[in-house]
């Protein structure tokens, strides 16, 4: 049977909704199920207090600062060197062999499963370079894992910056870095950060690595060179120890909130920083 | 080679560039072929031909525009003033600050009106903020665009219409006190009055300047320009004053072009 034109239409927009709409559902339901549990746990009392009794009791206070300190780290070194990266790529290199493998590696890292990260961390950061679990082995860790997703965003952002800006900074008497200061740079600036947040969401939500190189004492950490746990490895423990179901579900929606937070920031200062021009 | 070259320039006192048997490849695709041609100072030099002809190529041949894109390359000279621009130890912002090109579509930069003309000077190091707006002012006066634009400077350039974008971008070049200012078709999304305002600063600019035009037609090649090269596929096919090459052209193909037969 021949289907007429007007039905392929119809069937190809069906799918094509089914598809869009179970993304949004998938996305709901797990919001509502962590939120429903988690959100009538959640307090004042339950951000800043440490956690007591394994974390059956008290709150999540320092993991919390283990989150954003972990986080903070990893992003303070992988977005320089991964924003470096693609400049060279896009603007120091043609397509070339060097590039091509640079490619190549990057892509691969990219496929690497976290664990395998979180034991090299743990192998070079914490025994060899003798960091210990620390925020600083976990903090290098991470960022070695999200160092492609920040690379490959970064390098489509400058792409995207039109040829014309280079040209005609480069016939206004400027040099390659003054040219990818003044003009790449500013307008590759929300595609950049976009990779960056990606980067934060990965950093937020790991767990096996963590563990692995970090540690996953609550206490409250006082330098770089202290173990901590992260809200994500702290619902993790929970969960799977049995310990309590109900302070997992509660960490899991402040960790939801966090996440939530974050991008609201990011998003508004992109905004912010779009309609200054 | 030097002594060539003065010899050159005692018995042309005027003149500010040499192309000297001029060469240039896209890869292989031969673009401009042995080009001779020498420019003369304060004075407007056309640039004639039909689309793909190499006109663009020339002029940004002539500030080494050109080394941007991959897989070119050339041979013989060109000088401007006594210096081999493709010689050892040449600055390519220097000599870009030097031969400044406005291209033929409005290109203004996502920044304010200021800062686009500022752009330049700044590069040149320049930081003093009155030096930087008398620059900025006197160059978007030359450009005929100060009176519309005089209030609002601090505007995004983006929002200008595509006439006033193109006379901001012959203000940003203006801003770089350079020698020579090669200009690609500037008036080719300007409306009768904005070319003719533009015209007339290019006939007063050249006081200053040594100008060299791709004109969008060849009316406007007539109204302005002082000396015409016609280029086809590459080749100077004829040079000379403007004057007799619009009324008595030598070579067949010159007279075909500009009596409207193609192009």
């Amino acid at each position: 049977m021949k289907i007429s034109r007007h039905h392929t239409q119809g069937l190809a927009k069906g799918v094509i909704w089914v598809a869009a709409f179970s993304t949004l559902a998938v996305m709901f339901w797990i919001l509502y199920q962590v939120l429903r549990e988690g959100l009538p746990l959640l307090n004042l009392g339950f951000f800043l207090q440490a956690p007591r009794q394994m974390g059956r009791a008290g709150g999540i206070f320092s993991t919390i600062i283990g989150t954003l300190a972990l986080t903070v780290v990893a992003i303070i070194i992988a977005t320089p060197l991964g924003v470096g990266t693609a400049i060279f790529l896009r603007e120091y290199t043609r397509e070339s062999r060097v590039s091509r493998i640079i490619r190549f590696g990057t892509d691969c890292l990219a496929g690497v499963p976290s664990i395998i990260f979180g034991l090299f961390g743990f192998v070079f950061f914490v025994i060899f370079l003798r960091m210990g679990w620390s925020i600083l082995s976990g903090g290098l860790t991470l960022a070695s894992m999200i160092l492609p997703t920040i690379i490959s965003t970064a390098e489509e952002a400058i792409k995207s910056v039109p040829y014309t800006y280079r040209e005609v900074s480069f016939a206004l008497g400027g040099t390659r870095w003054q040219t990818i200061r003044k003009v790449v740079l500013p307008n590759a600036i929300p595609g950049i950060l976009t990779g960056v947040l990606l980067g934060v969401g990965r950093s937020v939500g790991e767990t096996a690595a963590v563990i692995l190189t970090a540690g996953s004492s609550f206490i409250t950490p006082d330098s770089l060179f202290s173990p901590i746990r992260t809200m994500a490895v702290h619902f993790y423990i929970l969960a799977r120890e049995g310990i309590s179901m109900e302070m997992a579900y509660a960490t899991g929606a402040a960790l939801i909130l966090l996440i939530l937070a974050i991008n609201t920031v990011a998003n508004w200062m992109m905004y912010r920083y779009v309609h200054k021009a | 080679m030097s002594i060539r070259l003065e010899g050159s320039s005692l018995m042309e006192k005027q003149t500010k560039i040499a192309i000297q048997n001029f060469h240039f490849y896209y890869g292989t695709f031969m673009a401009l072929k042995d080009l001779n041609l020498s420019i003369q100072s304060n004075q407007i030099f056309a640039l004639l031909g039909p689309a793909r002809s190499g006109k663009t190529t020339l002029l940004k041949s002539m500030n080494r525009l050109t080394d941007l894109i991959f897989g070119t390359s050339h041979t013989g000279q060109i000088f401007i003033d006594s210096q081999e621009i493709y010689g050892p130890g040449v600055s390519l912002p220097e000599l870009r600050r030097r031969a400044g090109m406005v291209f033929d579509l409005p290109t203004a930069l996502p920044l304010s009106i200021f800062e686009n003309v500022a752009y330049g000077p700044r590069f040149k190091g320049l930081r003093e903020k009155s030096r930087l707006e008398e620059i900025v002012e006197k160059s978007l006066q030359a450009a005929v665009l100060w009176d519309e634009v005089k209030d609002r400077l601090q505007n995004s350039a983006l929002r200008l219409s595509g006439g006033q974008q193109q006379r901001l971008c012959i203000a940003r070049v203006l801003a770089l006190e350079p020698e020579v200012i090669l200009l690609d078709e500037p008036c080719s999304g300007l409306d009768p009055i904005s070319t003719a305002s533009i015209e007339e600063s290019l006939t007063r600019l050249k006081e200053i300047y040594t100008i060299v035009l791709v004109p969008h037609n060849i009316q406007q090649a007539s109204r302005v320009a002082d000396r015409v090269g016609f280029l086809l596929e590459g080749k100077m096919v004829e040079e000379g004053p403007a004057f007799e090459i619009f009324t008595r052209p030598k070579n067949k193909k010159t007279e075909d072009y500009i009596s409207g037969k193609f192009g």
